[in-house]
């Protein structure tokens, strides 16, 4: 076999192999998607159709309870509940993490590691096994079903590792900057601000993205400390579609639909600076 | 004096930076922990309140560590997290590869393997239970309409091909993180040692073998820390696509101990487990994580 044949078949290879690859990372969530644009009647359809024939927004109308809809889930609740926890909890994180994130990529002090590794073994702990104490404490302090109850957990659940991922960016500045400027008569707060915030600000917002992302999707611990709509996410909202024997394909895809496109969009902005910042702020140590 | 006044305000600076990542810890994980391990020494049942102040010693210990049902359980999680580690690591190796080689569209490839990182475990759970489904699934759709069989598979009914479909589903998420940090690790890794190796005559395999590995195994090691912080996100995809069963072929000790929890209400049992599941993960994160370090101080990037 001759060598430019050979280069020619390993690139075919290759072609194909990352085709398989791309095909199995994104029929099964495109599959939802697309069903959640077409009647029940074509989901269950033999043979299947892959590209939707009567493209309908009914499912959408009939989750937000618009027309005839009989079973109204309170999907806009779901999705406010789930805005304020997800943004109030990131903001919260984002401040505490920034105050811990400087604090290790500045700072010598003692037990540094220790307290490094401290906070991430509390992350550690699984969200289900969590839930069995905070909901018995909770339901003592009146927490259980409140908003408050949850953003305070996903508070706690975001902390470690935006501290770990602030950390990795602050690393990245020269320490000389600020140092530039103290020199020039800035406190080491004014230096924060003007030269090390600003130089970090995209990592910042990558690292909120982040926490927001894990509040938003969380379900473990929301599916037990909320009971209603006055509290209820979206991830714990999509179970109300399945009854006890029927589920309704359609109106889940639907709501899958509200949950993923947020989420999504915020993950293609940020990309870049959540690799970068996974990757320095673990590797540069 | 000054010099002294301003070490001591140095020392104390990065604790108080440091105080309210602290007290968040410690006010909603660490006191719900001693709380949970009081828990477990009591009876304490949710439909009967005063429960909870009867000491028992470990009696609920030695009831689940004399339970088949609940060795099973931990079994089951363990040999689910070795396969679906150990295929995603793999798999999570072969993408990173193959995406390394290729030439174009490079970045879109990577922001397309971003997405199932992206997707709430609950989605991913909900999405294999719609395709997986015997009767309605895209799957056995598809597999029938091809002529490939013409039963339909029971794919979450069955014990044996329910475990495989949350593994698939559970890979299916979780193999992007790996694929991407282990291609962060080859994008930064440098020519020169390759090439040297080349002209010294190794071939593609030592040249992988004893340079590309080393070079990138720090990168596994932060996928791994990160995986094995939320190990525990399988609970929700278990939960959405067979809720443990059927029969319980399916039951992993997180959804034992919420149902033992929440269903059953006995509390001080479940929390018996919830610590086993904690202690379990905690090991874990604390293994890869002192590897991570280990492999840190390897690469001379330490403090």
């Amino acid at each position: 076999m001759s060598r430019a044949l050979k280069r020619q078949l390993r690139a075919i290879g290759l072609w194909v192999a990352t085709f398989v690859l791309m095909v199995i990372m994104c029929v099964p969530g495109l599959w939802v998607v697309l069903s959640a644009f077409r009647p029940n009647r074509e989901i269950l359809a033999k043979p299947p159709i892959w590209i939707p024939e009567n493209p309908t927004l009914n499912n959408f109308a009939k989750i937000f309870g618009i027309g005839d809809a009989q079973v109204a889930i309170p999907v806009l609740s779901y999705f406010w509940n789930s805005m304020v926890i997800a943004m109030t909890s990131t903001i919260i994180a984002l401040f505490i993490g920034m105050a811990g994130g400087y604090a290790f990529a500045r700072f010598r002090f003692r037990f540094k590691n220790s307290i490094f590794l401290g906070l991430m073994l509390f992350r550690a702990v699984p969200g289900i096994a969590l839930s069995l104490p905070v909901f018995i404490l909770w339901s003592r302090m009146g927490l259980i079903d409140t908003q408050m109850g949850l953003i305070i957990v996903y508070v706690s659940l975001n902390v470690p590792f935006t501290i770990w991922l602030i950390d990795g960016f602050f690393r990245q500045i020269p320490i000389s900057l600020s140092e530039a400027a103290q020199v020039d008569g800035c406190t080491r707060w004014q230096a924060f601000w003007k030269i090390e915030f600003p130089l970090a600000r995209s990592g910042i917002a990558a690292a909120g993205v982040f926490a927001f992302l894990t509040s938003w999707n969380e379900f473990a611990l929301a599916s037990q400390l909320t009971r209603s709509t006055d509290s209820k996410t979206l991830p714990v909202g999509l179970m109300d579609f399945t009854a006890q024997f029927t589920i309704d394909w359609a109106g889940m895809c639907a709501m899958a639909v509200i949950i993923i496109v947020p989420a999504l969009i915020l993950t293609f902005l940020v990309q870049k600076h959540l690799i970068a910042g996974l990757t320095f702020g673990g590797v540069k140590g | 004096m000054i010099r002294y006044f301003r070490t001591r305000q140095a020392a104390l600076t990065p604790l108080l930076l440091l105080m309210p990542a602290i007290v968040t810890m410690l006010f909603v994980v660490a006191l719900p922990l001693v709380f949970s391990l009081w828990t477990s020494l009591t009876p304490y049942r949710l439909t009967r309140p005063e429960t909870i102040e009867v000491f028992i010693g470990i009696r609920n210990y030695v009831r689940i560590f004399t339970d088949d049902d609940f060795w099973a359980a931990f079994g089951r999680t363990i040999l689910f997290l070795a396969i679906a580690l150990n295929v995603e690591f793999l798999l999570g190796l072969g993408i990173a590869l193959l995406i390394n080689k290729i030439t174009w569209g490079q970045r879109t490839l990577r922001t397309i393997m971003m997405f199932p990182m992206m997707f709430s475990p609950i989605l991913v759970g909900f999405q294999f239970k719609f395709i997986f489904n015997d009767n309605i699934g895209i799957l056995n759709n598809a597999l029938q309409s091809l002529g490939i069989t013409d039963q339909a598979i029971p794919w979450l009914v069955d014990g044996r091909l329910a475990m495989f479909s949350i593994i698939f589903a559970e890979v299916w998420m979780s193999t992007s993180v790996f694929a991407i940090l282990l291609l962060a690790g080859l994008f930064a890794m440098p020519r020169d040692p390759l090439e040297a190796a080349r002209v010294d005559g190794c071939n593609a395999w030592q040249v992988f073998r004893h340079i590309t590995l080393p070079f990138i195994m720090p990168f596994a090691f932060i996928a791994m820390t990160i995986r094995s912080l939320d190990v525990a996100r399988a609970y929700d995809i278990v939960q959405v696509m067979t809720d443990g069963g059927p029969a319980g072929r399916t039951e992993l000790i997180w959804t034992m101990l919420a149902r033992v929890g929440y269903e059953n209400a006995r509390m001080g049992q479940a929390n018996a487990m919830a610590y086993v599941s904690t202690i379990l993960s905690v090991a874990f994160t604390y293994f890869f994580f002192t590897k991570l370090i280990a492999a840190r101080r390897y690469m001379g990037g330490a403090e």
